[in-house]
């Protein structure tokens, strides 16, 4: 996955059409100048968010952002999680990403199974339905789902709220069922790479779907399915919007949205709000840096074929 | 014609399904093609539908025929802004982040030192929720305890980044646009990855300048990934929401269609065929681009 796999321009003393083509060493410095300086320019806004949240606020109004820090504390942070109870949002965000991304793998990857490894009639028509689902703006669905959840009535031990609406099912379904369509686009693309003989000698020996599917061709996908699960974990931590209009009841929020609600308190201090962005930041930031390549894998997967 | 031939060879070379097999095959794609529907086509389609409607949600349904649209049109103020701000977005992200992701991976691509280090920390803002990145904007752009004004040291008179309707869609632009163009770098340099070294060998045997290679030769292989890119930037410029929304709830200079969808169903007014109407508009400028895409795919699948 490296990207650097020319060799180290100074290693070797280069020839001159190499030369040429490398450019020249103060280009070289040029270049790596120029990269730096957008790699802070991108980096600092981040690095801000974490100075600031560990900078109590009457110090950085009396002395200025710019000067040297006094104290250090994790203050913010603990008021942050005591004040609002930001355990509770991320135990929220789990109850809805963790079942979303499984169900939505799984289902997923039947379909690009169906699409792409067996002869189905219709097959491309299936799979520009779910490529295109996922490309539709999401205020497109909202009105409708948010009058149907309404009136779906369920049971108590499933939501406290008796409706569809204001539930947990409510944005786990409607997860599923938009990321769906990138799932079985990326999949299919994958699952497409795949060499056809295996499956054949499968049938040969009278496998039958589930085990084409389950035991020959799902494990083969293992690296696409660790890159998908790695990216859908991050957009449904991220979403923003679905808790908001599916849900009143501000306890069952998941993380990201609950942010939102909870800048009533931190508008006044934006130490605190730098605090609380730290917070949700960090886990999808953590997942990037350990799964750094499943990640971009995932990106790319569906874009060059 | 492709069906076709798939049908004979899955006639010729396979025995048909077993009982066992067809249930499977139901239940598995049905699940999926059922919620598909239940959740995203259904619903689209009751968009529209709704958006001839006037209802608050509640009473009945009322058929208006086309008064929405002329309502939205011709008498609902944050209506021409808000396509304005999609427009801009739609332009800035690319005119301005795309050229920028593109320009960084194609250095990156040269083989530097320390790309793996330069990568991540261009792409790391796009693991952030918009959200995130829209509460990270306050801290810098903010009037008074904002960095922004603190290094240009105008704390006399402090420009109000945010709150001033000419200047905060730049900001905010600005933000979605240091999330997009890692995404965009890292989509082209997959792409990259993938163009044959023997051509660009080649280009230099002939002579060609780097520029000239990458523009005469690299980038037209770039093709499949321009429109993927195309396609995500139309797509998030469409769907804007979630940094406005943390900033000040999309209003005061930062209207934008999404938010007024959302303002319409869940605002007190819960104007619902109003609502669809708007969101109407963002589905048919969408579904323009989707088609296009899905068009070339399809071409793509066929000559394969």
């Amino acid at each position: 996955m490296t990207v650097d796999t020319a060799p180290p321009p100074t290693a070797v003393p280069a020839s001159a059409p190499a030369a040429r083509r490398r450019g020249t060493r103060p280009g070289r410095i040029g270049l790596h100048v120029f990269l730096m300086g957008v790699s802070i320019a991108f980096l600092a806004p981040l690095l801000l968010a974490v100075y600031a949240s560990l900078r109590p606020y009457d110090e950085t109004s009396k002395y200025g952002y710019f000067s040297l820090p006094r104290h250090l504390s994790f203050h913010y942070y603990k008021q942050a999680f005591s004040d609002s109870g930001m355990t509770k949002y991320f135990v929220n965000t789990l109850i809805i990403a963790v079942p979303g991304v499984i169900v939505t793998l799984f289902l997923a990857s039947f379909v690009a199974f169906a699409v792409s490894r067996i002869r189905l009639r219709g097959g491309i028509v299936l799979l520009m339905l779910f490529t295109a689902g996922n490309l539709l703006p999401q205020q497109v669905i909202v009105t409708p789902l948010y009058v149907v959840f309404n009136r779906i009535p369920l049971p108590y031990w499933m939501s406290d709220s008796m409706t569809m609406f204001d539930s947990y099912w409510a944005v786990v379904l409607v997860q599923v069922g938009f990321q769906i369509g990138f799932c079985v686009f990326v999949l299919a693309n994958f699952m497409r790479t795949l060499p056809q003989e295996i499956l054949e000698a499968a049938i040969v020996d009278g496998a039958g779907v589930w085990t084409q599917f389950w035991r020959i061709t799902l494990p083969l996908c293992r690296p696409a399915i660790a890159a998908l699960a790695t990216l859908e974990f991050t957009w449904m931590y991220n979403d923003f919007l679905w808790a908001l209009v599916f849900m009143s009841d501000g306890d069952k929020l998941p993380i990201t949205s609950a942010l939102n609600n909870l800048r009533g308190q931190f508008f006044t201090d934006y130490n605190l709000l730098a605090a609380g962005s730290v917070i949700v930041a960090l886990p999808t930031l953590v997942v990037f840096l350990l799964l750094q390549r499943h990640f971009i894998a995932g990106l790319t997967l569906g874009s060059t074929k | 014609m492709a069906l076709n031939t798939a049908r004979r060879s899955a006639r010729r070379g396979r025995r048909r399904f077993t009982r066992r097999d067809l249930v499977v095959l139901g239940l598995l794609l049905g699940i999926p093609v059922l919620l598909d529907i239940a959740i995203v086509w259904g619903p689209t389609l009751a968009s529209v539908v709704l958006s001839f409607t006037s209802w608050d949600g509640v009473g009945s349904i009322k058929w208006v025929g086309t008064q929405n649209y002329a309502n939205l049109f011709t008498n609902y103020p944050p209506f021409w802004p808000a396509v304005r701000h999609n427009l801009l977005w739609l332009g800035f992200l690319g005119l301005v982040a795309v050229p920028f992701g593109l320009l960084l991976a194609v250095l990156i691509d040269r083989g530097v030192r320390f790309s793996r280090f330069y990568q991540s920390t261009l792409y790391m803002p796009v693991v952030l929720s918009l959200a995130v990145v829209g509460f990270i904007a306050q801290l810098i752009f903010s009037r008074d305890q904002g960095v922004l004004n603190a290094v240009i040291g105008n704390t006399k008179n402090p420009v109000d980044w945010l709150g001033d309707p000419r200047l905060n869609i730049w900001m905010i632009l600005l933000a979605a646009a240091w999330r997009h163009t890692g995404y965009v770098m890292i989509l082209y340099l997959a792409g990259l990855k993938a163009v044959d070294p023997s051509l660009k060998e080649a280009a230099a045997i002939d002579g060609a300048s780097e520029a000239q290679t990458f523009f005469r030769v690299v980038f037209p292989t770039l093709r499949p990934v321009n429109v993927i890119v195309g396609v995500i930037t139309v797509i998030e410029s469409l769907r804007a929401f979630d940094i406005v929304y943390a900033v000040n709830h999309g209003r005061n200079g930062l209207e934008v269609l999404s938010v007024l969808v959302t303002d319409n169903i869940i605002g007190e007014a819960s104007r619902i065929g109003f609502g669809s109407a708007i969101a109407v508009v963002l589905l048919a400028v969408s579904m323009g681009f989707v088609v296009t895409y899905l068009v070339q795919e399809i071409r793509g699948e066929k000559s394969r």
